[in-house]
């Protein structure tokens, strides 16, 4: 097997190795498990960032085992598949860094950090599938490897709520999979093409084309918490925080957000897709959810259950902009995979940190900590302000390029759902953080811990720092080249060549 | 039929590898444990060196002292038998590992275990190589009652029940099939499959037999509503046993069936084929819904294996289509799967049951220190139970659902799919056991590093043999044995 080829499948093996390892280890090898944590992350880090500068110079790399007749088994390296992989080996490194210190003395790390490390491998292969069943295949391992995660604590809320995870994500699974068994049926191969490999059979077969579509946006909604779909994220709160963090920001709802851009740029093609009038009921429920979601996040007292909510919402984005059918929105919808990513990765850090120091789960039990946790609260805040979509943070070019894009494709009611979508984020999180910084602290916090000098463990406050401080430079630095934004343009660009 | 295929002498040790350990290891019991391996490891070679002839030069056969059919007695090989063969023989030679452990303190046991496995081991390699019905009802029989006899060597009160209820619902299915072989010989006067394909015609006679024949096929591979006396016979028996049992026995009945509905049987019956899945598709749901209420988790896995059984069933109705093929060779890629997978269930259910004393899962909290390998082969088996790529549960899974909508079948589908999601939910209530905070199992009985292992390497390879199915398939259609007989197959 050439370099080329290989090379998808070291990106895998760069955390599937460790994390085997990682199971076989006695608890108390921490130190050899934290090396081999951190040895595998980086490696991937500088594998799939050598594979970027890859794409850029027009390299091709591909791996391809025949899996069933007429069905391969493909790892391919493409401009968006970079782009998602990019973006998860960053974030991992956070998380991992994170976990470790989150996880101190507490029982069964061994075991969390190998469903962790395959967690992260299975993501990477949903990045970097090439065709369906093999973005079936890391789907469904990204479901069973988080399932131990969501129940990690062993409780019986935990159980429970991995009950539902399980429900939800299974099912959702298995819609996919009919989907994809019946496109197979019609179309044969299944290997996603830019722009599509379906417009030959628009004629014959448009109702099952239609029929199809619903179940494979159906089964990627409900990893990417579409309503009615939703159900199953709020309850996976009870996961520890590093978990909640890794769900909400990379892992799960990110791959059915990624699927969704997958089957309509990739399988559908934008032009098939709208012509068979499904982009437009896809954006209306993507409107649906971002205000439902926002709604819902108002309500909430728990801060996980906030955020939960607010995850439903943002990354309905994503949907939104690809189901508007338009270059410009497009590339909002795309570069808002990083942009909620780092934005919401970070809000989960500080709501861990508040947990682990202070003992702080409600949004009513955050009064004046501003004071007592100024960095943590300032990331806090850098993050909050990005979700509302305050310049120059991150979000506000998402949606920018959302609205923008919607009036060019003369959807004016986009910039209407943006708006007050905005307007209900504000609301929800602006009263957090008048409360954090200008009421005063209580008396005593629920559950303090000291960490001598510093407000909480470094290894908690810097992954914390680093995100919020990447949310607000890849704001400021849009328009350099290799930003997430130019990258997002690249991808829209090869979708939208005329 | 055979004459014009190639000559193999492995199809004569393919039989009498196993045979000559049975008698050895009733002869000189105390020699067992150095003689097993050995046996395992002919028979295995043998099969081998037959699937690679198959696989490269297409079918194979031998009739046996040179007298060919209609007056001897032919032995056949296409893709289905060593797809069967095969299996076994993975199966098997795991189970043997996996005994000479667990029987290790208890020799009196062990002494009747041996020849009484590999006289099944055997039975079902005849089967697989029989090319006439009577041959067939011989091997069938000899299989039958070892099985039921390896039931009882448990000895519980549990196991004697279970053993008589399988040994009456074994004599009955092997006499129904009986008579259908009489009444076949009857009215054609020959037994050869390949001459009875080309003769039988739809007659009340031929009827009455097929009817016959499948009836007691049906019961002895234990279909909803005839699956009764599988899970207490399986549950109860001594922990190879149970994986013997679930993962090859009941396999074999279904090949018996599959094999003469191909070649002997008069007509596609396509009221009886819809029967059949109907039966399948009741079995998957009521089996799994049986499976989520039990409490004791080997019970569980023998009614998952009530309705894993299911699933072989749903290809009658499917094949009632242009795409035939696709929908038996799902069925075989199921009975692969649910061999390798349910084999490494039981004997991971086993090793838990041994260090814990017990299996009452509403206590298996916690109960992962000290087997946490059983625990992981039973999750890993559950991925191929439950048919997620990229096992061959999943393969099988994708060419049925494939063969459901391709030939315009697409109700078939829910019960495939549901299926898969009811499987997920009795799974992972096992699963759940290993995060829960709750009971506190400690073990008291050791478990050897070889049983953990067996049950986690089956468990493996039903997960990685799926990356095989374009190979697999190339050897199962060596011969074309999935193709009716009417459309004329004969080579």
């Amino acid at each position: 097997m050439s370099w080329n080829a290989s090379l998808p499948l070291l990106v895998l093996a760069s955390s599937l190795v460790p994390g085997l390892i990682i199971f076989c280890l006695p608890e108390e090898k921490q130190r050899t498990r934290t090396t081999l944590n951190l040895v595998g992350v980086l490696l991937k880090l500088a594998l799939v960032t050598f594979m970027v500068w890859g794409v850029q110079q027009g390299e091709h790399y591909e791996t391809r085992i025949p899996l069933l007749p007429g069905l391969d088994f493909v790892l391919r390296a493409d401009a968006l598949s970079m782009f998602f992989a990019l973006l998860s080996a960053v974030l991992w490194l956070a998380t991992t860094i994170y976990a470790i210190g989150y996880l101190e003395d507490s029982p069964h790390r061994s075991r969390f950090f190998g469903f962790f490390s395959l967690c992260v491998t299975a993501t990477l292969g949903v990045a970097l599938a090439g065709d369906m069943i093999t973005f079936l295949l890391f789907y469904e391992m990204l479901t069973l490897a988080t399932y131990p995660l969501v129940v990690h604590r062993g409780t019986e809320a935990a159980l429970r709520a991995g009950n539902v995870y399980l429900a939800y994500t299974v099912t959702g699974g298995a819609l996919l999979l009919a989907g994809m068994v019946w496109l197979h049926t019609l179309s044969g191969p299944l290997e996603f093409t830019a722009n599509g490999f379906l417009a030959g059979l628009a004629r014959d077969h448009a109702a099952a084309l239609v029929a199809i579509f619903v179940l494979l946006i159906a089964g990627l909604g409900v990893k990417a918490a579409l309503v009615p779909f939703h159900g199953w994220l709020p309850q996976a709160m009870v996961a520890p925080a590093p978990v909640s963090a890794l769900l909400h920001a990379v892992a799960v709802v990110k791959a059915g957000a990624f699927g969704i851009i997958r089957v309509i740029h990739d399988v559908y093609g934008i032009e098939l897709a709208a012509e068979l009038a499904l982009t437009g009921p896809l954006a209306g429920l993507a409107a649906l959810t971002i205000i439902y979601g926002s709604l819902q996040a108002l309500l909430q007292n728990d801060l996980k259950r906030r955020l939960a909510f607010s995850t439903v919402s943002q990354v309905s984005y994503v949907a939104l902009g690809i189901a508007i059918a338009g270059p410009v929105a497009t590339i909002g919808g795309i570069v808002h995979l990083v942009h909620q990513g780092l934005m919401k990765i970070t809000l989960f850090f500080c709501a861990g940190n508040l947990a682990e120091t202070l003992g702080i789960h409600k949004v009513t039990e955050m009064r004046g900590v501003g004071r007592r946790m100024p960095w943590t609260m300032a990331a806090f805040t850098l993050g909050a302000f990005g979700m509302i979509g305050v310049p120059p943070m991150a979000g506000f070019f998402s949606k920018w390029f959302l609205g923008s894009g919607g009036l060019d494709m003369g959807q004016p009611w986009v910039v209407a759902v943006l708006i007050v979508s905005s307007l209900l984020n504000a609301a929800y999180f602006l009263p957090v953080l008048r409360a954090v910084w200008f009421e005063d602290p209580p008396e005593a916090w629920p559950a303090e811990r000291s960490f001598g000098r510093s407000e909480t463990s470094l290894m908690l406050l810097l992954p914390t720092l680093s995100t919020a401080f990447s949310a607000l430079a890849v704001g400021l630095l849009a328009s350099m080249p290799l930003s997430p934004l130019q990258w997002a343009s690249l991808v829209a660009s090869l979708e939208y060549r005329p | 039929m055979g004459t014009l295929s190639p000559d193999s002498p492995w199809t004569i040790w393919v039989i009498f590898s196993p045979l000559a350990g049975a008698v050895f290891t009733f002869l000189w019991p105390r020699r067992a444990r150095l003689a097993v391996p050995l046996v395992a490891l002919g028979t295995v070679g043998s099969v081998a060196c037959l699937v690679w002839q198959v696989a490269e030069l297409g079918v194979q056969s031998h009739a046996l002292g040179g007298w060919a059919a209609p007056l001897g007695i032919n032995l056949y090989a296409d893709g289905l038998s060593a797809m069967m063969l095969l299996t076994t023989a993975l199966v098997g030679a795991a189970v043997t590992f996996y005994a000479t452990e667990y029987f290790r303190r208890a020799s009196e046991t062990a002494r009747y275990f041996w020849p009484l496995w590999l006289c099944l081991w055997t039975a079902l390699n005849a089967l697989f190589l029989s090319w006439d019905i009577f041959n067939l009802y011989v091997a069938f029989e000899l299989l039958g009652l070892a099985a039921i006899a390896l039931v009882a060597l448990a000895g519980s009160a549990d196991a004697l029940t279970g053993a008589m209820r399988y040994l009456l619902v074994s004599l009955l299915g092997s006499l129904t099939y009986l008579l259908g072989v009489a009444l076949f010989y009857s009215t054609y006067g020959t037994l050869d499959i390949g001459l009875l394909g080309d003769l039988t015609a739809p007659s009340a006679a031929s009827w009455a037999a097929t009817g016959l024949m499948v009836a007691g096929l049906l019961l002895k591979t234990a279909l909803f509503p005839l699956h009764f006396w599988l899970p207490p016979a399986h549950a109860a028996a001594p922990t190879p046993v149970s994986a013997i049992l679930s993962a090859l026995v009941v396999k074999a009945s279904f090949y018996l069936l599959l094999r003469l509905w191909l070649e002997v049987f008069p007509v596609t019956a396509a009221g009886l084929g819809h029967l059949l899945g109907l039966l399948g598709a009741l079995a998957i749901v009521w089996g799994s819904l049986q499976a989520l209420r039990q409490t004791r988790l080997k019970l569980l896995v023998a009614y998952s294996t009530v309705a894993q059984l299911g699933y072989l069933f749903l290809a009658f109705p499917l094949a009632l289509s242009p795409v035939a093929a696709t929908a038996w060779s799902a069925s075989v890629f199921f009975i692969l799967s649910h061999a390798l997978a349910k084999a490494a269930m039981f004997l991971a259910a086993g090793n838990i049951l041994r260090f814990a004393g017990h299996d009452r899962i509403a206590e298996l909290g916690r109960a992962p220190y000290g087997v946490s390998l059983s625990w992981a082969a039973f999750g890993v088996a559950g991925i191929s139970i439950i048919g997620l790529p990229p096992s061959v549960g999943f393969a099988a899974k994708w060419l049925q659902l494939e063969a459901a909508l391709a030939g315009g079948q697409w109700w078939w589908t829910l019960p495939i799919v549901g299926g898969g999601l009811l499987a997920t939910a009795y799974v992972f209530k096992i699963i759940s056991c290993v995060f829960s905070q709750n009971g506190r199992t400690s073990g008291t009985n050791g478990i050897s590093w070889r049983m953990e292992w067996t049950a986690f390497g089956l468990s493996l390879a039903a997960l990685g043999i799926g990356f095989a199915a374009p190979q697999l398939l190339a050897l199962l259609n060596s011969g074309t044995p999935l193709a009716l007989h009417e459309v004329g197959s004969a080579p």
